[in-house]
């Protein structure tokens, strides 16, 4: 009845097997929409070569932004953090498959944008304010 | 044209104390009242008549967030543009004698609207927001000192939040929170152990944008001058839902909007008390908030155009003046009879639905808000799938992240209504909710 909210993405949504945390991941990495309250976190676990192995992602949120998040680690698992890296916005909507409104896109990238954190090389942590 | 003699001004207390009366007659059974017809009005707001995507009407029921606009708001606003587009002060040309009669004319009525002493004490500001961080600038940031308290509640909006917390870290105040009852109501017994001979302002929502709460602001007023505080009041929700007479309530700053109340966005006011008003110092410099320049410095202007530096938002203001008019016209204690028969229709669909949780304190009084969570769908699911059927609701955490984290949810579902919601509107909204359970419940 409703295209947007249709079976593959409640089947993400409620039961997906991508959903928990690994005991030791490689890479990882946390992701919220303030405004919202939408929350992921990665994990990912990376071989020798560079192959995803397994890649987990938890949190809570609504619909779009837990089934996009179960749907990218789903497809990542046994692609190179290359290949991981390569996806872009446009392959991740199109995987959901559901055109989206602008209110919505932050909440459909939400996993790909934490995914992406996960796969960059951690910056130098912060210089301390110059104000404090 | 006014409400009225019978009911012209009525204070925080004269409206509970006649909602309690009519609402809660014998043993909390609701009584029937006069209430206002929003058909006899939905002509005025053209919005009403469009259709979301063709052959869905609008279902109107943000009106938290803001309100739509009628017609002769509309007009007055486009009256400015056509008519006479002139800069106010400056001309001694017509037109600009025009739009300055017409720009301080909105501000007497604003004055008069909410019982002030002279229009001095009505700043125009582009909103809620641009108030309240007028206060902490200016007053705040002359008056505050380091150990100084200032004393918030658990429910404010990030309007009243965000601008108290950057003045603590700049002047080394303290903010503490008056928390809220099991109930979700201000709890008065917190407020008074917050309060202390340090607190020097406090700052509170009138009615919280999230619950519908409103907050006994008399009993504020009172705890604030024992104390020797100054009182802030946020009445952006409260302005457009009950009538609010400054002096009555006796507070020394009061912030609205316009947009939540048929006007347009872009402006807002002020409310402060002259005596204050007069002490505090400009925040922002430039044209016609000054009466003298030289190469050396320069010379206040008189209220309130000290606080209006350089070119007012004029049609937004003349839209304001409308919009007050246009509400005046109502006999108001039958507009806020409707707002709460539609709250308690509201809460008896949806109590009644099963796997809906009401934030919203029941059968409280109420501006006319009712904010609630569904088992298994989420607030942005819930408002996307209403929005199919031309619900407007709004979902998130609607700028009171701080009351999200005391209440432990990560967002909640909201529909607000005004005077043109009708009773049909609920029962729609009811209908569509479980619409949107069958979409999550079906497996
Ligand atoms: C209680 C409350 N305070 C402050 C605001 C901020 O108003 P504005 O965004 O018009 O400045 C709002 C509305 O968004 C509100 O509901």
């Amino acid at each position: 009845m409703d295209d947007f909210y249709r079976e593959e993405i409640l089947d993400h949504y409620f039961g997906s097997s991508q959903r928990g945390r690994l005991d030791h991941p490689s890479l990882s990495a946390d992701g919220t929409n303030p405004l919202c309250g939408d929350a992921i976190h990665i994990d990912l676990a990376v071989d020798e070569q560079g192959t995803i192995s397994a890649a987990r992602f938890d949190g809570a949120g609504c619909a779009i932004s837990q089934a996009a998040a179960s749907m990218l680690t789903e497809y990542l698992e046994g692609r190179t953090t290359d290949e991981a890296r390569a996806v872009s916005a446009e392959e991740m909507l199109k995987m959901l498959k559901i055109p989206f409104t602008p209110a919505r896109l932050k909440c459909a990238l939400l996993g790909w944008k934490t995914v992406q954190k996960a796969l960059t090389p951690k910056a130098e942590p912060d210089q301390p304010a110059a104000n404090s | 044209m006014s409400s009225g003699e019978a009911s012209p001004w009525m204070t925080d207390a004269d409206t509970d104390h006649h909602l309690k009366e009519s609402f809660m007659g014998r043993a909390g059974e609701i009584q029937p009242e006069p209430m206002f017809d929003p058909h006899s009005i939905r002509a005025d707001f053209p919005a009403l008549a469009r259709e979301v995507r063709p052959g869905v009407p609008l279902i109107y029921l943000d009106n938290a967030a803001t309100s739509l606009k009628p017609w002769p708001v509309i007009r007055a606003v486009q009256a400015y543009d056509v008519d006479f587009p002139a800069n106010v002060h400056r001309g001694l040309h017509t037109l600009s004698e025009e739009a300055t009669a017409a720009y301080e004319g909105a501000r007497g009525k604003i004055a008069r609207f909410l019982n002030a002493s002279s229009d001095s004490e009505i700043i125009f500001t582009r909103g809620t927001t641009d108030s309240i961080n007028l206060v902490a600038l200016s007053w705040g940031r002359a008056t505050l000192r380091q150990g100084d308290e200032i004393l918030l509640s658990a429910m404010e909006h990030h309007a009243n939040l965000v601008p108290w917390q950057m003045l603590a870290q700049e002047k080394g105040v303290v903010i503490r929170y008056a928390e809220l009852a099991p109930d979700r109501t201000l709890d008065l017994d917190s407020f008074d152990r917050q309060i202390n001979e340090r607190t020097k302002l406090v700052a509170i929502t009138a009615m919280s944008n999230v619950l519908g709460t409103i907050v006994p602001i008399q009993e504020i007023t009172r705890r604030a001058r024992s104390a020797g505080a100054v009182l802030l009041v946020d009445a952006a929700q409260a302005v457009p839902h009950q009538r609010i007479d400054v002096r009555a309530l006796d507070v020394d700053f009061l912030a609205f909007s316009g947009h939540k109340m048929c006007g347009p966005t872009g402006i807002g006011v002020l409310y402060g008390r002259q005596a204050l008003l007069d002490q505090m110092p400009p925040v922002i410099g430039g044209g016609d908030m000054v009466t003298h320049v030289d190469r050396a410095g320069a010379e206040w202007n008189e209220l309130p155009w000290k606080f209006e530096a350089g070119t007012p938002p004029i049609a937004q203001a003349i839209g304001l003046g409308a919009a007050v008019d246009y509400l005046s016209q109502f006999p108001w204690d039958q507009v806020v009879a409707l707002h709460h028969s539609l709250v308690r229709r509201a809460e008896a669909l949806l109590s009644a639905i099963g796997g809906i949780h009401l934030l919203t304190p029941p059968n409280q009084v109420n501006g006319g808000v009712i904010s609630f969570t569904v088992d298994r769908v989420h607030p942005h699911d819930l408002a996307q799938i209403l929005d199919r059927s031309g619900v407007a609701i709004r979902a998130g955490q609607h700028c009171a992240m701080p009351l999200h984290q005391t209440l432990g949810l990560a967002a909640t579902a909201r529909a607000s209504f005004y005077l043109y919601n009708k009773h049909e509107d609920v029962d729609v909204l009811a209908e569509m909710l479980q619409n949107a359970q069958k979409v999550f419940h079906r497996r």
